[in-house]
């Protein structure tokens, strides 16, 4: 029982960080395809090697501690970003069970019956790292970064929260395995409701201080943010954290809305399980580098009234919208009556777009 | 049930030896030649003047007042969507009823100016 969940712990902390590491070249190649350069390829072949020579300079590098930062909390806080974005890893179920050896396997760390309650607890606490980190470092720059973050990430974090919930209220279960289970008998949630699954894609992209949300390490105003301070491996570890929260956020949004682990064939193949995961991990991603190589950074004031004025209140009515969906199709007892939720919820995103594109005209900003 | 959240600990166990092999493999092999310039706070090159963490503009805390409101009306949302499907009619009244008071609340706090970042 015990090696059963090492062996388990030890694959997905693995797969995390070679994923890491290959989502950093994946990151740079595709973003000078798009800019049409090379990117890296001379470390090995195509330069699939270029992680491992990033990883080995990092480590060589001078782990610097400014005299005045807050020392205790200086060392802890890269731990602390890093770890949660692991551990939020260990519910999502990556494939059917296997039979190996004659006994059956899961192929997800655990199974709870509060799924995304837990997705919801870890994803929080990621917040304290980055504002210790900026706290800590007792540095103007890294101040502002950290309180830009934070203040960002929970701003977004309401969204997030409703988003999962037109997911359990489609679902009816908090288990990510069963949430996965539900999309074989109806079909993937983003069709059912697109706006949530767009929602959903830009408030993860605030939660993870990605292009265009990434105010918190801003270049231009702030050097690095809530890393200003950070060297060596310390600074890998942060490093590490996005980008590990990138796949783990990617892999929660395939299994939430684009169906999870299920494809053609995947009841007589279970290896076929992770195999879709990542196909559709990595089409994701693709979408997180090309919204990064495409958009500038939006303003900080115009970020939060985004997030408090469009997206909360849009998210609001796509769970109404969704619970009156369910509640005709059930009355009625025709399923059908569920293709009112989309249409629905298309009308009010485009009703949204448009209030958006009118305040921004009316002020004319020059 | 209680298994998993064995498994869990697990993880999270393995997790932070990771994160502190990663943090020791530069302590070991990073060279360490402390000077004096290397140890102030990094302010573009400037020589740093006054304190690093001085006081931060109250709309920080009003959004963190405004969070803790409505994720808590998320976290009332959570069970609610769980039983959706048994309460039917009368739990999307009750939620209509209870989005209507913090709907109010929300137009008070957005007419107030609590939204405006100026």
């Amino acid at each position: 029982m015990i090696w059963e969940w090492l062996i388990k712990a030890l694959v997905l902390i693995f797969t995390l960080l070679i994923g890491f590491g290959y989502l950093t070249y994946y990151e740079r190649r595709a973003l000078a395809f798009i800019q049409s350069r090379l990117g890296p390829n001379r470390a090995g072949p195509q330069g699939l090697m270029q992680w491992m020579a990033d990883a080995v300079k990092l480590i060589f590098k001078e782990e610097l501690t400014p005299d005045n930062a807050y020392k205790l909390v200086f060392f802890l806080s890269p731990v602390v970003t890093m770890v949660p974005s692991i551990v939020i890893a260990a519910v999502i179920p990556w494939g059917p069970p296997v039979t190996l050896f004659g006994q059956t396997f899961n192929q997800y760390v655990a199974d709870i019956n509060v799924g995304i309650l837990y997705l919801m607890s870890i994803a929080s606490i990621a917040v304290y790292g980055i504002v210790l980190a900026g706290w800590s470092s007792n540095n103007k720059y890294a101040m502002m970064g950290g309180l830009r973050s934070s203040a960002q990430m929970i701003s977004y974090e309401l969204t997030l929260g409703l988003s999962f919930v037109v997911v359990i209220l489609m679902a009816g279960s908090m288990s990510l395995v069963e949430i996965v289970e539900a999309q074989r008998e109806v079909t993937w949630f983003a069709v059912i409701q697109p706006v949530g699954a767009i929602l959903f894609f830009i408030a993860t992209l605030a939660e993870v201080n990605r292009h265009p949300f990434d105010m918190p390490e801003a270049e231009q105003e702030i050097v690095a943010g809530y890393h200003t301070e950070y060297s060596g491996m310390k600074f890998a570890l942060f490093f590490m954290a996005e980008y590990q929260k990138m796949i783990v956020i990617s892999a929660i949004m395939t299994t939430l809305f684009f169906g999870g682990y299920l494809g053609p064939g995947v009841d007589r193949f279970p290896w076929l399980g992770p195999l879709y995961m990542a196909i559709k991990i990595i089409i994701l991603l693709f979408f997180m580098i090309w919204v990064r190589a495409s958009w500038p950074r939006i303003r900080y004031n115009r970020l939060m009234a985004f997030g408090w004025k469009v997206m909360l209140p849009l998210a609001l009515a796509l769970v109404f919208i969704t619970a009156t969906g369910i509640l005709l199709a059930d009355t009625m007892g025709n399923p059908w009556l569920m293709a009112i939720i989309p249409v629905l919820s298309l009308i009010a995103g485009w009703i949204a777009t448009l209030m958006v594109d009118r305040s921004l005209r009316r002020k004319s900003y020059a | 049930m209680l298994f998993e959240y064995i498994a869990i600990a697990t993880l999270i166990v393995l997790a932070v030896i990771v994160a502190l092999i990663a943090i020791g493999l530069g302590e070991l092999f990073g060279p360490k030649k402390k000077m004096e310039e290397k140890s102030m706070p990094y302010e573009s090159g400037m020589t740093p003047y006054g304190p690093g963490t001085r006081r931060m503009p109250v709309r920080f805390y009003l959004i963190a007042v405004l969070f803790i409101l409505f994720d808590i009306e998320v976290v009332f949302f959570l069970p609610w969507a769980i039983v959706f499907r048994q309460l039917g009619l009368f739990g999307l009244i009750e939620m209509a009823v209870f989005i209507a008071i913090l709907l109010v609340g929300y137009i008070y706090a957005w007419k107030k100016g609590a939204l405006e970042w100026e």
